[in-house]
């Protein structure tokens, strides 16, 4: 059974349309929803959560329809919202028992459980402070421990690394993936930030004004585009006309040229290319694809002006 | 925020310090899970603990404990008049309307401090991703102020009751007519929680900030008695004896002397006028709260 399903989903405000007949169905596992701010990403998760009816089109979460059965669905759901959500004079133990019991707990499990959440999260030895003395990194981890405390089969965590620093945003990662990997739950990552969501995700869903740009696993996007960079100090055009002539399909960024890396082979053939021509070779080196330049040129959909997904380390 | 990393990458040390020997690792949840029902109620028991401060800092308490102090203070002096003198300088109706001051404070502190303080802290997207439903929420939150309260008066009026039994010496039809009187106790608190709890909490709904929600709870409560004073005062004979009906305060008091029989304003034969006013006020106030709560996030 997919993990999500939407059929044409759409949404459709007075003034905007916020998802245009999406339809995307996802398996089990670390999913990533990427897209710029304003893309759709929380509409969709409001959808699912059952809080806002579609306009047209449908969806499944786990099987089950939020618009049918909104409570079914959220009993087995985790939700992580973007801002700021902790009352600040409760402490973190009280606030996520409380909270595993409105998700249907019994009151010691609920306590059980909400310490072990946050002591999966470490917070277990700030557990009994009150939240409004945490740092941000604290904050994000009893948000993560609240959506955590039921123990959902899906977890929504809507930019769950918001805020933090670049040794937190490591640490909030580190942590998704073990969620994913090591407490069999599945999570759907939403992130503006695609190289987060590519490092710890088996597969990416992007999402633009509303519309699918792609959806496909992490592995296969770049598996098949890995490429060779090529930089030689002089005679770019050169060795640009040649590597044309040997066949291969070649596009310069730059002062660097990128190969497709087929086979071995391919390096035989540029370093020929390169030593026929007597060029000063700068650099040749393997360069695993970005994912956001695969959506700059991805066949589906329109492509952007502009990417819309921050490319941060391309 | 090394330290806080090291904690779950690995895990077997953060617990070690905590006296904990081995990770014993992420297990699933099998026991069983309640209904949306239970979901609603585990808010309404975690909305009156909130009320009198419990579960939360100190600080939280001392104002819900001063006014528990003034209204067990009042209830004491009446048991102890009663058995000194034999006879009832006070009696549970009479408690409710010498306490209604410090009754309005405590909805007007409490209300804003159950409702206000979710929307501030942008809190209630962590409750309605889960299974209560937006009208289970306000439902909760409004039966917890009316019960905070209930239990203001009751508890005060129970010990009244004790003391009363004790003092009175009517024998069985006494201590009868004592457990009537208290029983209409427990309903006109019941009445004062219902309206006041539906006033109270609709305002805090509208605003984010504790201070201005209570300000406008008694504000509502204050700005309409004068008009009500100066109508019975100046008014016709009939216009006399609706005008308390346009202040919550004299509402509740008319409902009083019709239902109970207690002292309060002249409300001639208009008594089924005031209660219908009453339920009206708590229906459409509720209608209101159900309506503000299908829109806000």
């Amino acid at each position: 059974m997919a993990l999500i399903e939407t059929f044409a989903l759409t949404k459709r405000y007075p003034k905007v349309t916020a998802l245009d007949a999406l339809t995307v169905q996802v398996e089990p596992g670390i999913i990533g929803l990427v897209g710029a701010n304003g893309a759709g990403k929380s509409t969709l998760i409001k959808i699912l959560l059952g809080l806002l009816p579609p306009t047209s089109g449908g969806a499944l979460v786990l099987g089950i329809d939020p618009a049918q059965d909104s409570a079914a669905v959220r009993a087995r759901v985790g939700y992580m919202p973007e801002h700021d959500c902790l009352p600040p004079d409760l402490v973190a133990a009280e606030l996520v028992t409380h909270l595993g019991r409105i998700s249907g707990l019994p009151r010691t499990a609920a306590r059980e459980r909400a310490s072990e959440a946050l002591r999966h999260v470490g917070l277990y030895e700030e557990r009994y402070r009150q939240v409004g003395g945490y740092s941000t990194g604290m904050k994000q981890r009893v948000k993560l421990a609240q959506a955590l405390v039921h123990d959902p089969d899906v977890l929504l965590l809507d930019e769950p690394t918001n805020g933090l620093d670049p040794a937190g945003r490591d640490a909030m990662l580190a942590l998704i993936h073990r969620i994913g990997t090591e407490f069999g739950i599945s999570v759907v990552v939403c992130s503006h930030l695609l190289g987060e969501v590519e490092r710890i995700c088996d597969s990416v869903v992007a999402i633009d004004a509303g519309r699918l740009l792609r959806a496909d696993r992490v592995s296969a996007m770049t598996v098949q585009r890995d490429l060779l960079a090529v930089e030689v100090d002089e005679g770019t055009g050169q060795l640009l006309a040649r590597l044309g002539e040997l066949g291969l399909t070649v596009r310069q960024d730059g002062r660097l040229l990128l190969v497709p890396l087929e086979s071995d082979e391919t390096y035989d053939r540029i370093i020929g290319a390169v030593a026929e021509l007597d060029l000063p070779l700068h650099r040749l080196e393997q360069r695993r694809h970005r994912v956001a330049e695969l959506f700059a040129n991805a066949p589906a959909g329109p492509p952007p002006a502009q990417p819309p997904m921050e490319a941060s380390h391309v | 925020m090394s330290e806080v990393t090291g904690s779950y990458a690995a895990p077997a040390g953060a617990g070690a310090t905590a006296g904990v020997i081995h990770d014993i690792g992420y297990q699933r949840y099998t026991g069983r899970r309640l209904s949306r029902r239970y979901s609603a109620l585990s808010m309404y028991t975690h909305s009156v603990r909130t009320a009198y401060g419990l579960g939360r800092s100190g600080k939280a308490k001392i104002f819900p404990f001063i006014v528990v102090g003034i209204v067990f203070a009042v209830a004491v002096i009446a048991v102890v008049l009663r058995s000194q003198f034999g006879r009832v300088f006070i009696n549970y109706l009479q408690l409710a309307d010498g306490v209604t001051a410090p009754l309005l404070l405590f909805v007007a502190v409490i209300a804003p401090e159950l409702v206000s303080r979710d929307l501030r802290a942008h809190t209630l997207p962590l409750y309605f991703s889960r299974p209560i439903s937006r009208s289970d929420y306000a439902f909760a939150k409004y039966a917890a102020a009316a019960t905070a309260m209930w239990l203001l008066l009751a508890c005060p009026m129970l010990l009244m009751y004790i003391g009363g039994l004790f003092s009175q010496n009517g024998g069985f039809a006494g201590a009868w007519r004592e457990t009537t009187e208290f029983l209409q106790g427990l309903g006109y608190a019941a009445i004062f929680g219902l309206i006041y709890a539906a006033i109270s909490v609709l305002i805090a709904s509208l605003a984010s900030r504790r201070a201005v929600a209570a300000g406008a709870i008694v504000g509502v409560f204050l700005v309409t008695a004068p008009v009500v004073g100066v109508l019975t005062s100046f008014g016709g004979d009939t216009l006399q004896k609706v005008a308390p009906l346009l202040n919550p305060v004299t509402l509740v008091q008319g409902l009083q002397v019709w239902l109970f029989g207690g002292n309060g304003p002249d409300i001639g034969s208009f008594g089924p006028l005031y209660g219908a006013v009453g339920v009206a006020l708590i229906g459409v106030c509720l209608m209101l709260l159900l309506a503000r709560y299908r829109r806000v996030s």
